[in-house]
């Protein structure tokens, strides 16, 4: 009885999420979903560099300073008539800025690179929020920070489409470069790599995918969808490229659950996504410790 | 033996901030030496040995490898870090660490099948080609050391350097890997930090003891007694990071 109830609501929820899907009046969630389903590539394969070279913090840093840039970009979009200057190429800039300048720091090693990563993080934050306090109108700075499927445009489909297409080549390209820079800095550079270029490529890929996912989870719930999936593809992979394609998949999934019960229970989308993400996280590291 | 050393130090001076680490160092070492490096804990073992490299710069004096600067020999030197510097979560196999040693800057793409060849051959010699497929980070400390070598040695180095090799091994594999070293030594020049002075092999015509300055002492004008003298308070501390167990 109680089982047959539960099939049917299940079955109730899954109809409604196609019929949504396929609804002309309902586009956002088409391309929402299509954003999701595409940025688990760029997700996964950058993903993998991020937990694998244990540079997590620097990608939230990264993440988080963006901000900076989309605040810079509406104040002067509605106080100076700069239309062309969108919160995307503000953005992409604010994250490229900020991943030169901690990888430059980080390469010469001067100064403590976590206090340095902590100040880009912090600076660019409250830098955004004064020039959102600045812009005249209403500006929401949560969609930005948490994100909101809404505001996903075809645009932002091809952007991540061209961001996939990107990521995936250098690293199809650069895969055994990349591989030991993240292993073995020291021993690449003897081999006559040439460890910055490859250091400053993974960071400017770090910062571009971060930017054009931020749609789909938000600048502060980015950098958890960037490193779980990985995480977990971690626990069960002996190699690099094995980790990126589990992560790959584990993306996919925590992605299209999460907006399906957004869709259902009316929940925002991204942090739903994440608490699931979150969730099979631990229950699958909780396991395989209580098993071995 | 060749006319010019392998490796030579003409009064050089190093530190990183103002401290000095390496005060006038001055050495030159021939070709197909077995050299040991010792030293306490901080006297600059690690120092001169990525100054040898190249990755390091001397604030004065001069360094020569093969007769040329470092950063244009070190392709010919076959460096062998310590295996704990490692991140055990990294998802790698033994066979693509080794593999790693065919790695060369300015190519672009994948590893050939030579490079693969190369990679088994060296796995082979070193008796640990049913170990390709096992994460690097499930191989025990005797066995990550081996793959450590064997990525050196697919890049046909001439020098070998190693930097405690010993360390966090148990006395078994120790005697192992001291055979291994005489053997390589054969075709191989070879420095081998350590900070360990019982891990002597006869065949060490020369000791190093760096401690800011450096000394060259052949193997006859000193003695394991000597040398257990002058850093007798690091001995001890040396024995009690030698403990663990290696499976």
């Amino acid at each position: 009885m109680t089982i047959s109830y539960y099939q049917i609501t299940i079955l109730d929820f899954m109809s409604d999420f196609f019929t949504a899907f396929t609804d002309p009046n309902l586009s956002f969630l088409r391309y929402a979903l299509i954003a999701g389903v595409l940025s688990s590539l760029a997700f996964g394969v950058i993903g993998s560099f991020v937990v694998a070279k244990r540079i997590s913090y620097l990608a939230g840093g990264i993440s988080h300073s963006i901000l900076a840039g989309i605040g810079f970009s509406l104040f002067l979009q509605v106080n100076y008539n700069a239309a062309w200057f969108s919160p995307i190429i503000g953005a992409v800039c604010a994250g490229l800025i900020s991943a030169l300048i901690i990888g430059w720091i980080s390469l010469k090693g001067r100064q403590r690179e976590d206090t340095v990563i902590g100040a880009v993080w912090a600076l660019g934050m409250a830098a955004g929020l004064i020039f959102l306090a600045k812009t005249p109108g209403y500006i929401d700075p949560m969609s930005f920070l948490f994100g909101n499927i809404l505001l996903i445009s075809l645009q932002d489909v091809w952007l991540i489409i061209g961001l996939d297409v990107l990521t995936i080549t250098l690293t199809f390209i650069f895969y055994p470069f990349l591989m030991a820079v993240c292993f073995d800095e020291e021993y690449a550079r003897i081999k006559g790599l040439k460890v910055e270029f490859y250091y400053l490529l993974l960071l400017t890929l770090i910062a571009l995918t971060v930017v054009l996912l931020i749609r789909v989870v938000g600048i502060v719930l980015v950098i958890a969808l960037l490193t779980l999936p990985p995480a977990i593809a971690g626990l069960f992979a002996r190699k690099l490229w094995q980790m990126m394609v589990y992560a790959v998949i584990g993306c996919l999934i925590f992605i299209l659950l999460g907006m399906w019960l957004s869709y259902n229970w009316n929940l925002p989308s991204g942090p739903t996504i994440i608490l699931i993400a979150g969730t099979i996280y631990i229950i699958i590291a909780l396991s395989r410790r209580w098993f071995n | 033996m060749s006319e010019i050393p392998i490796i030579q130090f003409e009064r050089v001076n190093f530190s990183y901030n103002s401290a000095p680490v390496l005060i006038e160092v001055s050495l030159a070492i021939p070709q197909g030496e077995l050299v040991y490096v010792v030293g306490p804990n901080g006297g600059g073992k690690t120092t001169l040995l990525k100054l040898t490299l190249g990755l390091l710069k001397p604030r004065t004096g001069r360094i020569q490898v093969f007769g040329l600067p470092p950063e244009k020999a070190r392709t010919r030197i076959g460096y062998i870090p310590q295996f704990l510097q490692f991140d055990p979560q990294f998802p790698i196999t033994a066979f693509d660490v080794v593999l790693m040693g065919r790695l060369k800057g300015g190519r672009m793409g994948s590893f050939s099948p030579a490079d693969r060849d190369s990679a088994w051959n060296a796995m082979e010699k070193l008796q640990i080609a049913d170990l390709a497929r096992i994460p690097f980070a499930q191989l025990s400390g005797g066995q990550r050391q081996r793959t450590l070598i064997a990525r050196s040695l697919t890049s046909s180095p001439e020098l070998l350097l190693l930097d405690e090799p010993t360390s966090n091994i148990d006395a078994h594999t120790e005697d192992r890997l001291m055979e291994l070293i005489n053997e390589l030594n054969l075709q191989h020049t070879i420095i081998l930090v350590s900070h360990d002075i019982n891990f002597v092999s006869d065949k060490v015509k020369r000791v190093i003891c760096v401690n800011r300055t450096v000394q060259v002492h052949p193997t006859s004008e000193i003695s394991g007694e000597t040398l257990r003298q002058v850093y007798a308070k690091d001995m001890m501390l040396v024995r009690h990071d030698m403990h663990l167990n290696d499976h």
